[in-house]
């Protein structure tokens, strides 16, 4: 098998029994985005400064679980000395002096940054057609959207060009791509990964989030990157541990098959509801009755999230009023070059935001938002009074054309609607592939669990993934 | 809400407190494409929200601050006052 097509967990196994070292498996990588980024365009930078040799001596390696392995980021992430745009001609030349927190985890955990992942312009996007170094294609078929704002991290991942990837998911732009690539995604609970060093989009609803083969891959990455940091102030720690995190990861043995005992699964009846393509209703309920076969399930139930209608329009306020905010720092004068630079997705969301906040029109619209914000919590809040997790499709419709959205931004905003809930109630949610349409292009569902719940939606992943094997279908790049 | 629809001069005045320059032509774009926006935001006004909350962030946690640490090399005492180097 190449190198480049093992899982994370594969990899990890076969370096420590010295089946093939670092350099072989990085190499392995840069074959592939050399012979298949000009077709994808998923990489804005190949990082050209990898050194393999000597790193346990030169870096401060402490566990070294990710060591050697290559992964890839989207170019929201700050990587000291490597070039980082956020997609944008603004910090087109760009070189950060530090590194983001999750990339000093894994740095220090031995990982390699192989490059950096085209993604829309400051991550404001659902297609990956706002940025301003051209569009990533899907891999599963080049004229399709790979989904947005991760649009070159899900590519990068599902086109074997790297073993993970870091993307951002502030409305969806992780699970979206996640889907519509066939890849896993997790959208950690707000605050269980720092948002230090990652550029800010909406600081209440920016989530740091993971892209993996397999949702095994993704748990072990997840325990790295997660975690309290001091550097940011809405970060949070563990809620308990029976055992470190590290030893366990470390351990890599053949774990026994995972328990689940007596969960219960609502269904969302409001994401199942009139706008919902029929292929991926189909494919979807098709999932949940997989669910059935589950040893531990206690029952599968409809559940109501009364607000689901209103997610969009609060989500589309709030966070273009947090954008107007924290873009204002880009006036050209420390770093950059000036706002004339921003494209029109920015400059849109930008004066939409500024709009929302503006005196006369701020309780109308911002103190409005939050109201509305509470109310969808609360849906999520009285849901898991009822049941463990909830299972819903990642998109209202299977993967667009390139070109097809573009034309108005709203329409574009409304692929959003399934998605930005979880953001809004800073829930967890994992997205699966699960299915395929006729035309052969990929559909995702998502579990979403109440905050910290990452580890149970892990535990039904991987059982779902022991009883399917959509995650292992891959595109005909040749 | 307040009447929706955006006119050139409210586009104008919002450019200009965002810092961004406009061209003519884009004034007009933008106008049609935010006030469709706005219309569409425009369903919250169903919903009572009269006395619920509003939620700024969802991590729950509340003033979180880092402990000052105070490096006695980087200054000295004159006459009751601190004395640290020049940046300028």
């Amino acid at each position: 098998m190449t190198l480049c097509e093992l899982t994370l967990t594969k990899a990890i196994k076969g370096l420590k029994e010295k089946k093939f070292s670092s350099r072989e498996l990085v190499e392995s990588c840069l074959k592939r985005i050399k012979k298949l980024n000009p077709k994808l365009n998923a990489f804005i930078t190949i990082n050209q400064k990898l050194k393999i040799k000597n790193r346990k001596h030169k870096l401060k390696i402490k566990n070294n679980v990710l060591m050697g392995i290559p992964f890839s980021l989207k170019d929201v992430f700050v990587t000291k000395d490597i070039k980082t745009t956020a997609g944008s001609k603004v910090l087109e030349n760009y070189f950060p002096e530090y590194d983001a927190t999750v990339v000093k985890r894994l740095k220090e955990d031995g990982a390699i940054i192989i490059g950096k992942t085209n993604c829309d312009a400051w991550a404001h996007g659902s297609s990956g057609e706002n940025s301003d170094f051209g569009p990533t294609k899907n891999p599963w078929n080049l004229a399709y959207s790979p989904g947005g704002s991760s649009s070159g991290s899900a590519a990068s991942v599902v086109a074997q060009m790297c073993l993970f990837s870091l993307g951002t998911d502030t409305g969806g732009s992780i699970r979206l791509p996640a889907s519509f690539c066939n890849v896993v995604g997790l959208k950690p609970t707000y605050g269980r990964v720092s948002r230090y060093g990652v550029i800010a989009m909406a600081s209440s609803l920016d989530c740091p989030a993971i892209f993996a083969k397999t949702v095994e891959d993704c748990e072990l990455v997840f325990k790295i990157i997660s975690g309290k940091d001091s550097y940011d102030g809405t970060s949070m720690g563990k809620p308990k541990t029976k055992k470190p995190a590290r030893s366990e990861a470390r351990q890599g043995r053949q774990k026994p098959k995972t328990q689940i005992k007596n969960i219960k699964i609502g269904v969302p009846k409001e994401y199942f509801g009139k706008g919902l393509d029929e292929e991926v209703k189909k494919i979807v309920n098709k999932a949940i009755t997989t669910f059935k076969q589950l040893g531990g399930l206690g029952e599968i139930r409809e559940i109501s999230l009364p607000h689901t209608e209103y997610g969009v329009a609060v989500y589309y306020i709030l966070q273009t009023s947090e954008v107007s905010s924290n873009l204002s720092r880009y006036d050209g004068i420390r770093y950059g070059y000036d706002r004339t630079k921003f494209a029109n997705e920015a400059k849109r969301r930008i004066m939409l935001g500024t709009f929302a906040l503006s005196s006369g029109y701020y309780e109308a619209y911002y103190e409005k938002a939050m109201r509305m914000r509470t109310l969808i919590k609360q849906d999520f809040d009285k849901a898991f009074e009822k049941v463990n997790v909830l299972i819903a499709p990642v998109s209202p419709t299977p993967p667009f054309k390139l070109g097809e959205k573009i034309d108005d931004p709203l329409t574009m905003y409304l692929s959003d609607i399934l998605t930005v809930p979880a953001n809004l109630a800073g829930i967890p949610s994992l997205a699966l592939p699960c299915g395929f349409t006729k035309t052969g292009l990929p559909i995702g569902m998502q579990i979403m669990g109440p905050q910290m719940s990452e580890e149970l939606l892990f535990a039904i992943g991987k059982k779902y993934q022991e009883l399917t094997d959509w995650h292992k279908h891959k595109p005909d790049l040749t | 809400m307040q009447n929706s629809k955006l006119s050139e001069k409210q586009v104008k005045h919002v450019a200009r407190l965002a810092n961004l320059k406009l061209t003519r032509d884009e004034v007009g774009k933008f106008k049609k494409q935010l006030s469709h926006i706005l219309e569409y935001v425009e369903k919250l006004k169903k919903v009572n929200t009269k006395d619920i909350k509003p939620t700024a962030q969802v991590s729950g946690l509340k003033n979180i601050s880092k402990k000052d640490r105070v490096n006695k090399k980087r200054y000295t005492m004159h006459t009751g006052y601190y004395q640290t180097k020049a940046i300028f």
